[in-house]
């Protein structure tokens, strides 16, 4: 604490008070205790990495989401909302609940059937080793980027809004991190997530209502954004017939096809920082319900975020700016909206919790990469490519000590992105070279029973290093984002979403003509991996209110009506 | 939902959201007897009275629900 106080920032953004601080410390105590508490829960491999599949549809569910709602969430969306207006919402929304709930019922009867403990494992299953390696291998190298990226937002906004030193953030947070998992593992790591969710809620939550009440209501808001020249930015898709009409230069064929069928089905169906977390559900019908629960806390998640970035176009005083223009002209950027917005409405207590929210949501985001990296490093690279022997402790030991590695890694990381002139492109980026392909490869594993061992690692592969290729492509020559991205006026955003469904589309194109010239696995060797050769346990014998469909269904209407809403 | 040992996972939750709220709720009384200098947009409206006051009564609610040997998991 002391070295804290002494590398105090004068220009920092606001002032904690004695019981802010005590609310932060508080906080820090909770999560370090739960660990510690949790500690003699996690000396098997099932219950360090799969947290023993005990856990019921609401903590899975409420976990499953929490590891999703970290600092690029919170403080990137919130800022992507005051520069592209309520468009950000579609990340939530057409960019999300779909696929969630096509995880819920489609999906997830395969990754818990199989009773693999993760996406690559379940490409060893149905496809081989070498699927599982390449996919394991791309996975381990994203998520400690992903991290890197989280420790880096997290350390940033600290050090603009309280003036800690970035140094001093960067190790705190991270060592809290990488004892309560080494110490509790995946369980740990969840229970602390839904803490966590709840948190940011408590947290946040009052933003939007003191500003809404700042702002005269929403008509009000709409009246201020209006004046301001910027009609566009609430509505949802009434914009999007032409590139140049509206802030984010995309079209929606980019939104539904790129984002809404390839890049969020891709994240929501494959990433397995977020399936883990539903894998540890104790049966079938909890892993189901777990993503309907997590889509609808997703659907209202714009509340807290995407709401206030666009109240603070209507009542900031001041511009917000691109973060290296700010960092040259002593400006704000866009990233600092909910700080901002912070700043404004809390007094002492509230503004301690409000930091609170925003440091649960870097170490959620930071927690989740880091169990997730742990599991596919120790089953999936650890063990398949090196110790292929070892026993049960060896590997919850390597667990433990991969965890500690992962997050110096992810230290190293956090160092490397604070050259990128934007996180949020950065990450779009990332997924589209990976994720995208990997939802073609899984899609076709489980849903196609001709695919071949051959066909699904060669369309991942091609998927991947088509992806690669095309972003390097614009980069060396920005003119060909004329041909990626359809038109000369996309801009990042709208280049990733036509990256990602290019390389989902060769994926699935490589793997069907590779599958269709090469020999599939028998039928005796699919079962329990492939639809059509799997029995799905039936659930009529639950009301059906208990039903997963049943709440995939309510969940699609109140869907379709936000969408029409803000139309 | 059974945690580590016989300890809900909610019941972490309601002692965060009782120590917090009640935090949160003292300092929103002293600041209205003691009003700052430079005070936040709609400091009228005293928010961290009232939020701190829903967060403790909510927090309180879960602790009683979930506190040790109500033989809840």
């Amino acid at each position: 604490m002391t070295m804290m106080l002494a590398s105090v920032d004068a220009s920092r953004l606001v002032h904690l008070s004695t019981v802010d601080l005590v609310i932060i410390v508080f906080y820090f105590a909770l999560v370090l205790a739960i660990g510690f508490y949790l500690k003699g829960r996690s000396n098997t491999g099932e219950d360090f990495f799969m947290a023993g599949r005990e856990m019921t549809a609401w903590i899975a569910g409420l976990s499953f989401l929490s590891a999703n709602l970290g600092s690029l969430e919170l403080m990137g969306w919130a800022g992507a909302a005051y520069q592209y207006g309520i468009l950000a919402a579609h990340w939530y929304w057409i960019g999300a609940i779909p696929a969630m709930l096509f995880l819920a019922l489609v999906m997830m009867p395969f990754y818990y059937i199989s009773k693999t403990h993760s996406v690559p494992g379940y490409l060893k299953l149905r496809f081989g080793e070498s699927s599982r390696a390449l996919s394991s291998i791309s996975f381990a190298f994203m998520t400690v980027l992903m991290s890197g990226i989280n420790m880096y937002s997290m350390a940033l906004v600290l050090k603009i809004v309280l003036g800690w030193n970035i140094n001093f953030s960067i190790i705190v947070s991270s060592a809290t991190v990488a004892i309560y998992v080494s110490l509790g593992g995946l369980r740990s790591a969840i229970f602390n997530e839904v803490l966590q969710f709840i948190l940011i809620w408590a947290g946040a939550l009052l933003i939007p209502i003191l500003g809404l009440i700042d702002a005269g209501g929403w008509g009000g808001l709409k009246a201020r954004i209006m004046t301001n020249g910027k009609a566009e930015y609430t509505h949802l898709w009434s914009t999007l017939g032409n590139f140049s009409d509206n802030p984010m230069g995309i079209h929606w064929t980019g939104i539904v096809f790129g984002l809404g069928a390839i890049i969020s089905f891709g994240y929501w169906t494959t990433d397995f920082l977020v399936v883990q977390r539903v894998l540890s559900a104790k049966d079938l019908r909890a892993a189901k319900m777990a993503p309907i629960i997590g889509a609808g806390f997703k659907m209202m998640v714009p509340f807290i975020v995407i709401l206030p970035g666009l109240l603070a176009l209507a009542v900031l005083p001041m511009k917000l700016m691109p973060e290296a223009q700010a960092l040259s002209t002593g400006g704000h950027s866009y990233n600092e909206v909910l700080p901002l917005m912070l700043a404004r409405y809390c007094g002492p207590g509230l503004l301690g919790l409000g930091i609170t929210a925003l440091i649960a949501g870097f170490m959620s985001g930071m927690a989740g990469n880091v169990s997730a990296f742990t599991t596919v490093w120790t089953y999936d690279i650890y063990r398949a490519l090196i110790k292929k022997d070892g026993t049960d402790e060896h590997y919850v030991s390597m667990g433990r000590w991969s965890t500690v590695v992962g997050v110096a890694i992810s230290i190293g990381t956090a160092y490397l992105v604070m050259d990128f002139k934007s996180i949020m492109d950065y990450v779009q980026a990332l997924f589209s070279f990976f994720i995208a392909p990997l939802f073609g490869t899984v899609i076709l594993g489980m849903l196609w029973k001709r695919a071949t061992p051959t066909g699904g690692f060669l369309g991942l592969l091609a998927g991947t290093l088509s992806s690669i290729g095309m972003w390097a492509w614009v980069k060396v020559d920005p003119a060909a984002l004329r041909y990626v991205a359809l038109s000369p006026h996309a801009r990042d955003m709208a280049e990733n979403m036509y990256r990602a469904l290019w390389s989902w589309l060769v994926c699935v194109l490589v793997t069907v003509v590779v599958s269709m010239v090469t020999t599939p696995k028998p039928e005796s060797e699919l079962k329990g991996l492939v639809y059509g050769v799997t029995e799905i346990p039936s659930e009529s014998f639950v009301p059906v209110y208990q039903r997963p469909w049943f709440w995939a269904v309510v969940v699609s209407v109140f869907f379709v009506i936000v969408n029409v809403v803000f139309w | 939902m059974k945690t580590g040992g016989s300890l809900s996972i909610w019941l972490f939750i309601g002692i965060s959201l009782l120590v917090n709220g009640v935090l949160i709720f003292g300092a929103g009384v002293y600041e209205y007897f003691h009003p700052p200098v430079e005070q936040v947009v709609l400091y009228p409206l005293h928010a961290n009275i009232w939020w701190g006051a829903i967060l403790a009564l909510i927090g309180a609610g879960y602790c009683i629900r979930f506190a040790p040997g109500k033989g809840r998991v």
